[in-house]
């Protein structure tokens, strides 16, 4: 099963290899990993969706909080959490055969970035099941895809998981008690068209 | 210009080299002997080593350095230090880190590096090192600058002893040991070291336990190197002894757990005695302390002691069900996990379990290698019983690998802790003699006796020179049965007896150790093994004894790799050798 991992990791040297010497280690596949600054300064927050056997979760996080580096890790499971990625498709369309395309582009909420004489890009963000459908869809209709390129799947957990809110919260003179996470419903329509 | 003498850098005087910084942070730490090996990169930092009071060990080969300050820490408790420069140097070291990082074993090693214009473009004995140990240390550092030196290195031995010890290395580049920084030591103090936030003890789960523990009728206590390391002696005996416990010792458990008491069973796993794995595998409750279900302790994990319910205590929660699932984890420091237990448990007199497993073992001693008559020929066995009759089983032993180490286990009944030191986790033959010269050092006033057998001696032999060098007292005993002993083992039982590369020659190591001003005797029958360990006992200075033993003795039980605990091959009960040696 898809385990995912959100790491607050110091923003150094080698912390990449780290991470993924880890899971290399533990022979884990990583499917996705996606890394970048987080909000706190030195600090970078990671991604990081990997294939392993369900009771696998426990020894990853545990293995993870080993490395000197990593400050917080986060086992999303079935929390309540925004998952999104981002992809960048080439398509081969020449003028004639573009609106289709951009029909299409318009159902999915997906952006045409770049138009050229026998391609374009099209941008889409979105859970993953959205930018698999989208993919599906194209070449069902013959269109040839020329290149993908994908961020694979970044996460954030809904609401007041960690303490750092509760603190910006109280900051703010906010009643806690009465923060709740987002009922999944909402979820569903921020998702939405899959 | 300053004199070889001075003592130390004048306190006036902050701004020093990075090489300075190295040292003067080392004595800051209170670490006062280093085991290492120069070389062009790190030599700026052997040029400023006579400023300081820390004693240097040259050794012969980095993975002697390597296995130095490893038998240094199991012996003090304290962290080793190995230095050895870059490229070449730095990789010697790897197997000796290795071995370290399988045995939790806290050390730092600092290796010199090409300077930092010149990384990455494979310079002169430049080798990634930080890549290459990143799988085999709990952390590593590249330093590149002078102002780093003193924080990391004080990091790094927070690091290496903190929580699941283990090795850590610190490269510093060429330049960054000969530029100049302002040097504060109170201001490069590490932050406190976090604690690994999944670290779990709470009351329910203690409550939990102590209930298991109560209703349990056939516990079994398992002892591990976390009873070492965590120093829980007191606290594991207490347990033990209020509610008429067993205790069963990991390799590197033994000396945990005094081995006289009467409620040690000894060594448990693929060369333990019957009765200990027969009692864990009819245990109802295993009480695993600082252990980690290692392949060699459990056999096949689909048999392993099914009846029995499992609480693990252990402080690293990566352990936790990794292969075995337990039915309560208590995770953290054992002795402190022991001290909030053991108030919820209550004395118990007598146990009929106890009597039982006894029984067991009367069994057993009928197949012991002891009884068998004194026919002349010498066993290895009787080498490691006299030994340990003749020390009072008080000395400090390190002990290479195969199968005198399993013998040594089994008949040297350790009582101290950090009184064996041997590679478990990695099994790294050539560990011996290094080990124990690291022990003598970190422990001047304890009697210290190298086993090794004639393959891994051969190893690291060269460290031979490093003893005569260093003046130490340290005795060394050699099981010469010809063979790589443990593979001939392996080949007899699994593989038709196709001796295939395991009968090994060895040099006359008597002439060997002579070679090196050091005296030894060949002793050949039980009769002269007693007199042998007197005269090396005796004698001021190092001492070796080559002990001539029957070539094809096999270690009893054995379970072969993949069994349960109970399918073991027991020793026979006519044992063909002494059966030959008669005719003979
Ligand atoms: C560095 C290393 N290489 C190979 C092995 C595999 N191995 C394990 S035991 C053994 C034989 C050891 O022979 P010897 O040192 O003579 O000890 P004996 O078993 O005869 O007591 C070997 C080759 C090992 N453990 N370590
Ligand atoms: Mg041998």
């Amino acid at each position: 099963m898809l385990h995912t991992f959100v790491a607050l990791v110091e923003d150094k040297p080698g912390v990449l290899t780290r991470v993924a010497s880890l899971f290399r280690r533990l022979n884990i596949n990583i499917v996705s990993l996606t890394v970048g600054r987080s909000e706190k300064p030195g600090t970078s927050r990671m991604t990081i969706v990997s294939e392993a056997s369900p009771s696998a979760g426990h020894r990853i996080m545990a293995s993870l909080y080993k490395l000197e580096n990593i400050l917080q890790v986060d086992d999303i499971g079935q929390h309540s959490s925004v998952s999104r990625e981002l992809a960048l498709i080439k398509v081969a369309a020449t003028p004639k055969t573009r609106s289709h395309i951009f029909e299409l582009a318009e159902v999915f909420r997906a952006r045409i970035v770049d138009l050229a004489p026998e391609s374009l890009m099209i941008e889409i963000t979105g859970v993953e099941s959205k930018i698999e459908g989208l993919i599906q869809v194209l070449n069902e209709s013959e269109d040839k895809i020329l290149e993908i390129s994908r961020t694979g799947r970044m996460v954030m957990r809904r609401g007041q998981h960690t303490s750092r809110v509760l603190d910006a919260m109280r900051v703010a003179g906010v009643e806690t008690e009465s923060i709740t996470e987002t009922p999944e419903q909402i979820a569903e329509e921020v998702d939405l068209p899959q | 210009m300053s004199q070889s003498k001075d003592p130390a850098i004048p306190s006036n005087c902050t701004r020093l080299t990075g090489s300075e910084i190295m040292w003067a942070t080392l004595e800051g730490e209170g670490v006062r002997e280093v085991f290492g090996y120069p070389g062009g990169a790190i030599l700026p930092a052997y040029d400023a080593l006579r400023k300081f009071p820390i004693r240097h060990i040259l050794v012969r080969h980095e993975q002697g350095a390597a296995h130095m300050a490893d038998g240094y820490a199991r012996a003090t408790g304290k962290v080793g230090v190995a230095i050895a420069t870059s490229g070449p140097g730095a990789t010697n070291l790897v197997t000796g880190i290795a071995t370290a990082m399988m045995d939790s074993i806290p050390m730092l090693c600092i290796t010199g590096q090409v300077s930092s214009k010149v990384l990455g473009t494979d310079a002169f004995q430049e080798v990634d090192i930080t890549g290459v140990t990143l799988p085999v240390t709990k952390h590593n550092y590249l330093v590149t600058r002078a102002e780093d030196v003193a924080p990391v290195i004080r990091e790094a031995l927070m690091v290496a002893k903190s929580g699941r010890p283990g090795p850590v290395l610190v490269d510093i580049t060429k330049d960054a040991q000969q530029a100049t920084a302002e040097f504060d030591f109170a201001a490069a103090a590490p932050r406190p070291h976090r604690p690994h936030p999944m670290l779990r003890a709470e009351s329910e789960e203690v409550l939990k336990a102590a209930e298991m523990i109560r209703a349990a009728k056939k516990p079994v206590i398992l002892a591990g190197h976390g009873v070492i390391k965590s120093e829980a002696r007191e606290q594991v005996i207490a347990l033990a002894e209020r509610l008429q416990i067993p205790v069963a010792s990991t390799l590197l458990g033994l000396g945990g757990f005094p081995a006289s008491h009467p409620l040690s069973l000894g060594m448990m796993g693929m060369h333990g005695e019957a009765w200990v794995n027969q009692a864990i595998q009819q245990s109802d409750l295993l009480i695993a302390c600082g252990m980690r279900f290692d392949d060699r302790v459990t056999g096949s994990l689909a048999t392993y002691a099914v009846h029995a319910k499992k609480i693990h205590i252990e402080i690293d929660p990566a352990e936790i069900n990794k292969n075995v699932k337990v039915d309560v984890a208590l995770i953290g420091d054992l002795a402190d996990v022991l001290e909030t237990l053991l108030p919820h448990l209550a004395a118990r007199k007598s146990s009929a379990w106890v009597r039982e497993v006894n029984a067991m073992k009367g069994e057993c001693a009928v197949r012991d290698i002891q009884n068998l008559p004194d026919t002349g020929h010498l066993y290895a066995a009787h080498v490691m019983h006299d030994l340990w009759h003749a020390t009072g089983g008080k000395a400090i032993v390190t002990t290479d690998v195969g199968q005198h180490q399993m013998w040594e286990a089994q008949y040297y009944k350790h009582e101290e802790p950090r009184t064996l030191i041997t590679s478990g986790g990695l099994g790294t033959m050539g560990f011996a003699l290094p080990a124990g010269i690291g022990a003598k050092i970190g422990q001047p006033d304890k009697e210290v006796w190298v086993i090794a057998g004639d393959g891994g001696f051969q190893m690291t032999a060269a460290e031979l020179s490093t003893i005569v060098q260093e003046n130490l007292d340290i005795n060394i005993a050699i099981v010469n049965n010809g063979y790589l002993g443990m593979v001939r083992q392996w080949q007899e039982f699994f593989y038709d007896k196709n001796y295939e590369s395991s009968p090994i020659l060895s040099p006359d190591f008597v002439k060997l150790a002579e070679a090196h001003g050091i005296p030894g005797v060949t002793v050949r029958t039980r009769a002269e093994v007693l007199p042998s360990v007197k005269a090396a006992r005796e004698r001021k200075g190092p001492f070796l004894i080559n002990f001539m033993v029957e070539k094809e003795d096999s270690v009893y039980p054995m379970i072969p790799a993949g069994s349960a605990l109970h399918e073991m091959i027991r020793r026979p009960d006519h044992n063909p050798l002494i059966e030959t040696a008669q005719d003979a």
